[in-house]
C-alpha cells in the first residue's frame, strides 16, 4: 500500500448521503448517467435500493432449495437403508419401508440442510468473512453501520474518471466525496 | 397517513443515532448496569452450582437418586424437558411466524425472545440426556453407525424423532439468532471505543459492511430461515407430543395432543417473555422500544393461546367420557378426584381461570398484574406436564401395578438449577449482546417517520438539505 512509490490504484469514489431516500435517488441518477459498477451501503436494508442499482441475484434461493432437496434425500435414504437393508427390525409386523413413520426425521433433515444452505450460502455469496475491504478506509465510513448512507462508483467502471465522477457525485448532493485506494 | 402517538411501536423522540445509543449503551457502557443485575446474576450463579452438584451426584449414583419408579418411569426429567422446550417456542414464534405475517411490532422483542429460546432449549436438552443414565454414550442416539454395538437407531420410534427434532431446532435457532446479530455486531464494532471490544465485535461481524448486495442476500436468507423455522417449531412440539400420543397409555393416547401442545408451548413462552421483558425494559430504560402497546399485545396473545389450551382441557375430559373406555374414564376420574387432584385443580385455576383477567383492558395496563398472571401461567404449564406425565403413569391398566410418584430432593435441586442456569444466561446475554435488534429498529423507525411525515422522508438523519426533496418524493410513493 503505502510503500508503493507509484500512484496507488483507486478502488473507487465514495459519496456520503444523509438518508435512504437521497441514496436511492442518487443511485438511480448514477445508473442513468451510464455508470455500471456501483454499490451502495446502508445501516439497514433499504427497500428499492437493489432495484436502483439494478442488482439481483437469484442464486441464493436456488442454493437453499438444493440444500433442502439434498437434506430430504439424505434423510429418507438413511432411514430407508438402515430400516430395510442394514438393520431390519420387525416392529409389530409393519412393512420394513414404513414411510409414514419416516416423515418426521425426513422433515427435520430437510429443514436442517436448507438452513445451513441459507446461512452459509448467504455468507459465501457475500464474500464473508472478509476482515478488510477498501471502503473501510473512507473517513467516516464507521457511520455506514449507524446513520449514514454511501454510494460507491468503482474504478473498474469504464466511465470512471477521478475528477469528472467526483464532480458528478457532488452534483447529486453528496455530503462528502472521497476517493479510496484499492488493496494490493 | 399519520398515526396517533399511542399507536407507535417506537415511542419518544428518536433518531438513528439515539436508537444506536440507547440499545448499544447497555453493551458498550458496562457501568450503566443497575446493581440489580449483579444481585440477580449472583443468585442465579449460586443456583447453577446447585445444578452442577445435582448433575455430578446423578452421574456418580445414577438415575436412582430421582423419584422415578415403576410404574412412573417418567417424572421431573420429562416434565421439565417438555416445559422448557415449550418456553423456548415463543421465541421462534415471535421471530419467525410474526416476521412472515409482517408484524413489525415483533422487531423490538424478537432478539430477546430468540435468546430465550436458545437458553430454554439448552435447559430442555439436559434432561433427556441425563435421563438416559449414561450421557457419555448419548451419541448412540444419533445415526453414527455402525457404532461399537453395530446398531442403528429405530426410526419408527417417536423418541428418535425427538432427537432429530430437538437437535435441529437448537441448531436452526442458533443460526437464525446469529444471522440476526451480524449487522448489529457491525454497528457495535463501529461504535465501540475500547480496542478489545472493537476487535471482538469486528470478528463476530465478519467484515459486514452493509452493501446493498449484502442486504439483499441477507434479507432473502433471513426470510427463508423464518419460513423454515415456522413449520419447524410446529413440528418440534408436535413430535414432543408424539412421545406420548403414539403410546397407548390412557391420558396420552389422544389425537388432540399435537395442536394442544403447540398452543401450550406458545402460551408458556409468551408468559416467559413477559416475565423477562417487564423488568428489563424498566431497568434498562427501554420503554420507548418495548412500549406499552407491545405488552398489551403480548398479553392478548397469551390470553388467546390460553383459551386454546383451556379448550384442550375441556376436550380431554369430553374424550374420556365419550370414548366409553373404562380406562379413559378412570383416568379422568383419577385426575379430578385421585391423589393428585389438588394439582389438577390448581392447573385449571392457573391456566384456565386466572388468565381470564386479561380480558379487562385495565389489567393489561397494570404491569405488576401482568407479571403475576405470567407467573400463574408458567406454573400452570408446569402443572399441565405434571398431570400428563406422572399422573397418567402412576395408575394405568392393572391396579396391582399402581404406585405413586414423589419427586426427590435431587429432582427439585436439578429443576431449580436449570432455572438458575436460564436466568444466568439471560443476564449474561443482556449484558454482552444487544438485546434489541438495532438495525430492524432503525428500519422500523424510518418507516414510522415516513408514515407520519410523508413529505420528509429523510427526517431525523440530520438537517434535511434542500436537494433531498427529490428523494423524498420517491419515498412518498413507497409509503403509500
Amino acid at each position: 500500500m503505502s510503500h508503493a512509490p507509484a500512484a496507488p490504484k483507486p478502488h473507487g469514489l465514495v459519496a456520503e448521503f444523509l438518508g435512504p431516500g437521497a441514496l436511492i435517488e442518487a443511485a438511480k441518477k448514477t445508473r442513468a448517467a451510464g455508470y455500471k459498477k456501483i454499490d451502495a451501503y446502508s445501516p439497514f436494508p433499504v427497500h428499492g435500493l437493489a432495484e436502483a442499482v439494478e442488482f439481483e441475484d437469484p442464486r441464493l434461493q436456488w442454493l437453499i432449495f438444493i440444500g433442502g432437496v439434498v437434506g430430504a434425500l439424505v434423510g429418507l435414504g438413511l432411514q430407508a437403508w438402515v430400516s430395510v437393508v442394514d438393520y431390519p427390525v420387525n416392529v409389530g409386523g409393519k412393512p420394513m419401508l414404513s414411510l409414514p413413520a419416516f416423515v418426521p426425521v425426513l422433515f427435520e433433515c430437510t429443514v436442517l440442510a436448507a438452513s445451513f444452505a441459507a446461512v452459509f450460502g448467504m455468507l459465501g455469496l457475500n464474500g464473508l468473512p472478509r476482515p478488510h475491504h477498501p471502503v473501510f478506509s473512507v473517513p467516516g465510513f464507521d457511520r455506514a453501520s449507524q446513520d449514514r448512507f454511501f454510494l460507491v462508483v468503482e474504478a473498474v467502471d469504464p466511465q470512471y474518471d477521478s475528477h469528472e465522477t467526483a464532480d458528478f457525485l457532488q452534483s447529486l448532493g453528496a455530503e462528502s466525496v472521497h476517493e479510496v485506494e484499492d488493496e494490493e | 397517513m399519520s398515526k396517533p402517538p399511542q399507536d407507535r411501536f417506537i415511542g419518544g423522540k428518536q433518531s438513528y443515532e439515539s436508537i444506536d445509543r440507547k440499545i448499544g449503551r447497555v453493551v458498550l457502557d458496562q457501568k450503566s448496569h443497575p446493581p440489580i443485575w449483579l444481585i440477580t446474576f449472583a443468585m442465579a450463579f449460586l443456583l447453577v452450582q446447585v445444578l452442577g452438584g445435582a448433575v455430578l451426584w446423578l452421574l456418580y449414583k445414577g438415575v436412582g437418586i430421582w423419584g422415578i419408579n415403576q410404574p412412573a418411569g417418567w417424572g421431573f426429567d420429562i416434565i421439565n424437558f417438555v416445559w422448557w422446550i415449550g418456553i423456548g417456542h415463543a421465541g421462534t414464534l415471535i421471530s419467525a411466524v410474526l416476521l412472515l405475517m409482517r408484524q413489525q411490532w415483533r422487531n423490538s422483542i424478537n432478539r430477546f425472545a430468540e435468546a430465550m429460546t436458545i437458553f430454554a432449549v439448552m435447559c430442555a436438552g439436559m434432561y433427556p440426556l441425563l435421563h438416559t443414565g449414561r450421557p457419555w454414550v448419548a451419541y448412540w442416539l444419533m445415526p453414527i453407525g455402525p457404532n461399537t454395538l453395530g446398531m442403528w437407531p429405530q426410526f419408527r420410534s417417536p423418541l428418535v424423532w425427538d432427537v432429530f427434532a430437538v437437535s435441529t431446532y437448537m441448531t436452526v435457532s442458533a443460526l437464525f439468532w446469529f444471522v440476526g446479530l451480524i449487522p448489529d455486531f457491525a454497528t457495535l464494532r463501529d461504535r465501540a471505543k475500547n480496542k478489545i471490544v472493537q476487535v471482538v465485535f469486528g470478528m463476530l461481524a465478519m467484515g459486514w459492511r452493509g452493501s446493498v448486495r449484502h442486504w439483499l442476500r441477507y434479507e432473502t436468507a433471513y426470510l427463508i430461515l423464518a419460513g423454515l423455522s415456522t413449520p419447524l417449531v410446529l413440528s418440534v412440539h408436535s413430535i414432543v407430543s408424539f412421545d406420548f400420543a403414539v403410546s397407548i397409555v390412557p391420558g396420552w393416547h389422544t389425537t388432540i395432543f399435537p395442536p394442544y401442545f403447540v398452543a401450550g408451548a406458545i402460551y408458556a413462552g409468551f408468559a416467559m417473555v413477559l416475565t423477562l421483558a417487564i423488568p428489563m425494559r424498566a431497568w434498562y430504560k427501554l420503554k420507548d422500544f418495548i412500549t406499552d402497546k407491545h405488552i398489551d399485545w403480548m398479553a392478548k396473545v397469551m390470553l388467546a393461546t390460553g383459551l386454546i389450551v383451556f379448550y384442550g382441557y375441556i376436550l380431554e375430559v369430553f374424550f374420556g367420557w365419550y370414548s366409553g373406555n373404562t380406562y379413559e374414564i378412570a383416568m379422568i376420574k383419577n385426575r379430578m378426584t385421585g391423589p393428585y387432584a389438588p394439582f389438577y385443580w390448581s392447573l385449571i385455576t392457573c391456566n384456565g381461570i386466572v388468565p381470564q383477567l386479561l380480558w379487562i383492558p385495565k389489567v393489561r395496563r397494570c404491569y405488576p398484574a401482568i407479571f403475576v398472571i405470567s407467573q400463574f401461567v408458567t406454573i400452570g404449564m408446569w402443572l399441565e406436564r405434571f398431570i400428563i406425565i406422572p399422573v397418567s403413569l402412576h395408575r394405568d391398566f392393572l391396579p396391582s401395578s399402581w404406585g405413586m410418584y414423589i419427586p426427590s430432593f435431587w429432582d427439585i435441586a436439578m429443576f431449580v438449577g436449570t432455572i438458575g442456569f436460564f436466568i444466568m444466561m439471560m443476564f449474561l446475554f443482556v449484558r454482552f449482546l444487544p438485546m434489541i435488534n438495532i438495525f430492524e429498529m432503525k428500519e422500523l423507525w424510518q418507516r414510522q417517520q415516513q408514515a407520519e411525515h410523508a413529505d420528509h422522508a429523510d427526517v431525523g438523519a440530520g438537517p434535511v438539505p434542500a436537494h433531498d426533496a427529490a428523494g423524498a418524493g420517491h419515498d412518498k410513493e413507497n409509503a403509500q
